[in-house]
């Protein structure tokens, strides 16, 4: 059914906006929306901010990386979630659909098992997630059939069990008191180690790739249309999966090394905004990024403050995504048929 | 300007479907492409078309090799319409047609108000207008074949390359899409498009090739080709000739 595309992209705006005010305020230290617009105006101006040292502390070091993460992550994975789903004709898929996330896994499980430091873990993670879609695409296009769309993703799901197996293995040798339980902490997703020196890598390739993603989103509509037809259209489809899929690819690649492997996002998000704005990928594209760098904002903050203890991104996610789903599902199936 | 398949050899890398074919398409004239299942009627569209290179011979558009043109510049000199499929989301009607206007844009480009300008004067054309704002997965089959035309027109080709487009189309729809095929050839087209109805044929096109086996059969003008011979010969079926002063109709069996 036609929207007025406006208020959806409101609503998008409004989450976010939501998102960043609990991520800062909600937490074990008090913080006001005041203390927030003084550091930030002392930041800029260089003036000293009058709020006491420990409230700024957290909003420079502790909060603000992590909500800054946050929304890179969920903002990264959405956006790699909405290119797959019109690239793949198909709703179901999310961004680890090519293998992204059992590269990574795999990448940080060995380095967590040769007790790397968390940079080199992270890399690690960034090159497996490559690799692994690399790998794919390679495999994917030397089988030559009519359906190279097709091929590709059950290539991934291949591989994937296969690197899945390799994961299985690094844990089975890993020493069970000490690198067991940090692999299964990592396999799970969490910000919580996420400072400011993380940020930097992050940005970088989130950056990149997002600004490819929005800049081909008026051609992933006819990207979304079998193969035959859009070359019909005029599109060098070979060329531009591959544009779509690296710089998806590196989007997710650099939000699970990371944060780890957070599952639904990519999933449910693309639904969500295709709920508020129709499937049009010019709009889809942007309201998507919007939205789930302001939904993985409020699960990541459920996440720090639901329990004494840190839960998992990966179980919330789950938890809140599953329920979500359904009802969705249920109820604006229409936008795709 | 013409399309032309000189000596075509079709098929896919695993199998070839046919060979020896010789097909010409100008301006202004409308061929239809006639053949039992499995025959290769599909499969000479797409090679055609350039969406699958010829395994022999030489596929050719304004006289070059159609491989020697890039996608795009052969969208803008022909337009598809392929058989009518349910789509997995759900485009506004608008949306659809303004896909017709990719080979007009940059990678990068956001439809023009031209675009949108062609696009809907495409669907005015077809009297679709008022669907517009529908999402292309909840209008009717024929509705759907008129939008692909209306998409195929919004490419401003000089031809139009159809797959079966009364395939799936009631009585009264199939009528006003043949319609639209003659009125499009009338406005200067060249249109190619594949029946298995010998009368839409004989009423829509100016000439016909028979395709069996991947070989052609017969070629040439309608009223030459399509006759109770060469059509039991081509679906090796018995067939029925009614006739009404200078009209003509065909029944299987």
């Amino acid at each position: 059914m036609p929207r007025s595309t406006l208020p959806g992209a409101m609503i998008a705006l409004a989450v976010l906006a939501a998102g960043f005010a609990v991520a800062f305020l909600v937490g074990r230290f008090p913080i006001s929306i005041a203390d927030i617009a003084s550091v930030l105006w002392s930041k800029v101006s260089g003036a000293p901010s009058g709020v006491p040292a420990s409230a700024e502390s957290v909003i420079l070091q502790v909060r603000g990386p992590r909500v800054i993460a946050a929304f890179l992550v969920g903002a990264a994975l959405a956006i790699a979630g909405t290119a797959f789903q019109g690239l793949f004709r198909n709703p179901l898929v999310s961004p680890d659909i090519l293998g992204a996330s059992s590269g990574a896994a795999l990448g940080a499980v060995i380095g967590i098992y040769f007790s790397l430091g968390v940079f080199s873990i992270q890399l690690f993670a960034f090159v497996g997630g490559l690799i692994a879609v690399a790998a794919v695409y390679m495999i994917g296009t030397a089988i030559r059939t009519r359906d190279p769309v097709l091929v590709l993703v059950l290539a991934g799901v291949v591989i994937g069990s296969l690197l899945g197996a390799g994961v299985g293995l690094m844990k089975y040798l890993a020493d069970p008191y000490n690198q067991l339980p940090a692999m299964t902490f990592w396999l799970l997703g969490s910000l919580a180690a996420a400072n400011v020196s993380d940020l930097v890598p992050l940005f970088g390739p989130v950056l990149a790739g997002s600004l490819v993603l929005l800049a081909l989103r008026h051609r992933m509509n006819v990207m979304s249309l079998p193969e035959e037809e859009a070359r019909a259209l005029g599109v060098p489809t070979a060329r531009l999966r591959i544009a779509i899929v690296a710089a998806a690819t590196l989007v997710t690649s650099a939000s699970v090394a990371a944060a780890g492997i957070i599952g639904w996002v990519g999933l449910v998000v693309p639904h969500l905004a295709r709920s508020l704005v129709g499937p049009d990928f010019a709009r889809l594209v942007p309201v998507s990024a919007i939205l789930g760098g302001g939904f993985l904002l409020f699960i990541d903050t459920l996440a720090r403050t639901m329990a004494p203890v840190e839960v998992p991104l990966g179980i919330l996610t789950a938890v809140v995504g599953t329920p979500f789903f359904i009802w969705l599902l249920a109820s604006v199936s229409k936008t795709w048929s | 300007m013409t399309i032309e398949g000189r000596d075509l050899s079709i098929g896919y890398p695993e199998r070839l479907v046919g060979s020896g074919l010789n097909v010409r398409l100008e301006q202004g004239e409308v061929l239809a492409l006639l053949g039992p299942n499995g025959g290769g009627k599909t499969t000479l569209l797409k090679t055609l078309l350039g969406l699958i290179p010829p395994r022999g011979g030489e596929a050719r558009l304004m006289d070059k090799p159609l491989d020697a043109l890039s996608a795009r510049e052969r969208a803008q000199l022909i337009g598809y319409v392929p058989q009518v499929h349910q789509g997995t989301f759900a485009f506004t009607v608008e949306s659809v047609v303004l896909m017709g206007r990719t080979a007009h844009g940059s990678l990068f480009a956001a439809p023009s108000a031209r675009d949108r300008e062609i696009s809907h004067a495409a669907l005015e054309r077809f009297g679709i207008a008022e669907l517009a704002q529908r999402a292309y997965t909840e209008i009717s089959g024929g509705e759907r074949q008129l939008v692909l035309l209306a998409r195929a027109l919004a490419q401003e080709p000089r031809f139009i390359v159809l797959d079966e487009p009364t395939a799936s189309l009631d009585f009264g729809n199939q009528g006003k899409v043949m319609r639209e095929i003659r009125a499009l050839a009338q406005a200067g087209l060249g249109v190619l498009f594949t029946t298995h109805d010998p009368n839409h044929a004989m009423r829509a096109a100016t000439r016909a090739f028979l395709l069996r086996d991947g070989a052609c059969l017969a070629e040439g003008p309608v009223a030459e080709v399509l006759n109770a011979a060469t059509l039991e010969q081509l679906y090796r079926a018995p067939v029925q000739i009614m006739r009404e002063r200078d009209r003509i109709a065909f029944l299987p069996g």
